[in-house]
């Protein structure tokens, strides 16, 4: 790619890139078919930078790449094997930090954690699980919402918002018991399309749209094939 | 070449990664070149008897009866594999963790739906019984697994690749579509 004014210079894992100015290095990554893993970011919406899957190294100094604009001659470490032991340890934590039961689970094959495991081969994590006790809310008429799953990325309270801007999930409770909720009045009168793109957006199986079970056969599914990020790699 | 001994047992598991193991089709007839089978559902032999070279382990440990099968295991087997998501994080039975014993029984026995014909509420107390614990636990939170095999079931070529390399010591090959949770 020819340096332009609106691009700088950057290095990725001693590749040297020309990416544009003002992104955000997942961005500039992504722009040249690199691929960094991310979990709680999603595009489109405000980075929140919580699950720290997207950690790299820059100065020797651990950085979110999703929160950390790219600047002219910046020097990044990726796919290296110091971060994606770290990934990897992420990974082991949620699993064991909720209940994922991946056979009886909606999502499985299209869930973003699941296919970050497959990425990162875990077998087993090498913590203890906690198996916490948690609640399933169907009360809504739309949608249900599975805490077992959850993993609090706070992708559905920012992209899932009515016509005036209002927020159907939210958080309820602090530190361990943090949780994400459906607004019950809101969540009364939600329309059908925004339910589908709730559960669309949910990296795991934690919000279900009501009535839609296992509809993908096995070997069909998004990851059952390919990794996470293989689409990004691919598109160079 | 001496044959290598192979054990398997089905803790709290549904015998599913059992059947995945029959799922390597024809090749079950070069593993029985490759080994011999000791204590396992597959010859219905009770008790060890000789060292096992690898221990096949499905399902979780519910109760007593499963701790004390597990550990028999771990002092007569070289190596153990946890097969399948029930050995590796309580699968399925697991989904009681969290709850408390006397109310899982309770709704199991007393207060479910389904229960018909427990008029004297009776919750399940032979002395022959073996005692539930309190959670499920995955077998290497009970003693030392070697290897994990993660799938519900895990997929056949998952399970020969990875026999196949233990038995003739070679490195293991795991492709991408074999290793699923699910």
């Amino acid at each position: 790619m020819e340096k332009t004014n609106n691009k700088i210079r950057i290095t990725i894992d001693g590749k040297r890139t020309y990416v544009t100015k003002g992104s955000t290095i997942v961005e500039a990554a992504k722009e040249n078919g690199i691929y960094i893993p991310t979990l709680c970011h999603f595009e489109g919406a405000d980075p929140k930078a919580c699950c720290r899957m997207c950690t790299v190294k820059i100065n020797n100094r651990m950085m979110t790449s999703c929160t950390t604009p790219v600047t002219e001659g910046m020097e990044i470490e990726n796919d290296t094997e110091e971060l994606n032991e770290v990934r990897k340890s992420i990974i082991e934590l949620l699993f064991v930090s909720g209940n994922h039961f991946c056979p009886a689970c909606e999502k499985s094959g299209n869930c973003e954690l699941q296919a970050l495991a497959y990425r990162y081969k875990m077998l087993v994590p090498r913590f203890p699980y906690s198996f916490p006790r948690k609640e399933v809310d169907a009360s809504s008429p739309k949608i249900i919402k599975e805490q077992n799953r959850c993993i609090a990325c706070k992708r559905c309270i920012k992209t899932i918002r009515d016509e005036h801007g209002k927020h159907y999930f939210a958080y309820k409770n602090r530190g361990q018991h943090l949780e994400v909720i459906l607004d019950p009045v809101l969540g009364d009168t939600m329309p059908d399309d925004l339910a589908k793109k709730a559960m669309e957006n949910c990296p795991v199986g934690s919000i279900l749209y009501k009535e839609k079970g296992f509809d993908q056969p096995i070997g069909t599914r998004k990851y059952d094939k390919q990794p996470i990020g293989s689409e990004i790699e691919n598109n160079v | 070449m001496n044959k290598k001994i192979l054990a398997t047992t089905s803790l709290a598991g549904c015998f599913g990664c059992h059947m995945s193991i029959l799922d390597i089709d024809e090749r079950i007839l070069d593993l029985i070149e490759l080994v011999e089978f000791n204590k396992s559902p597959i010859d219905d032999i009770k008790k060890f008897t000789k060292p096992v070279d690898i221990g096949i382990i499905e399902g979780g440990c519910c109760n007593s009866e499963n701790v004390e099968i597990l550990k028999y295991f771990r002092e007569n087997c070289k190596i153990l594999v946890s097969l399948g998501e029930c050995a590796i994080m309580g699968g399925l039975p697991a989904m009681r963790n969290g709850i408390p014993i006397e109310e899982c029984l309770k709704e199991a026995y007393i207060d479910g739906p389904t229960v018909q014909e427990n008029k004297e509420h009776i919750l399940p107390n032979d002395e022959e019984l073996p005692l539930l614990l309190d959670q499920v636990y995955p077998c290497h939170e009970i003693v030392k697994i070697d290897y994990f095999l993660p799938g519900c079931p895990p997929r056949a070529d998952l399970i020969w690749n990875a026999l196949y390399a233990l038995i003739t010591d070679n490195p293991m090959e795991i492709p991408y579509e074999v290793v699923k949770f699910d």
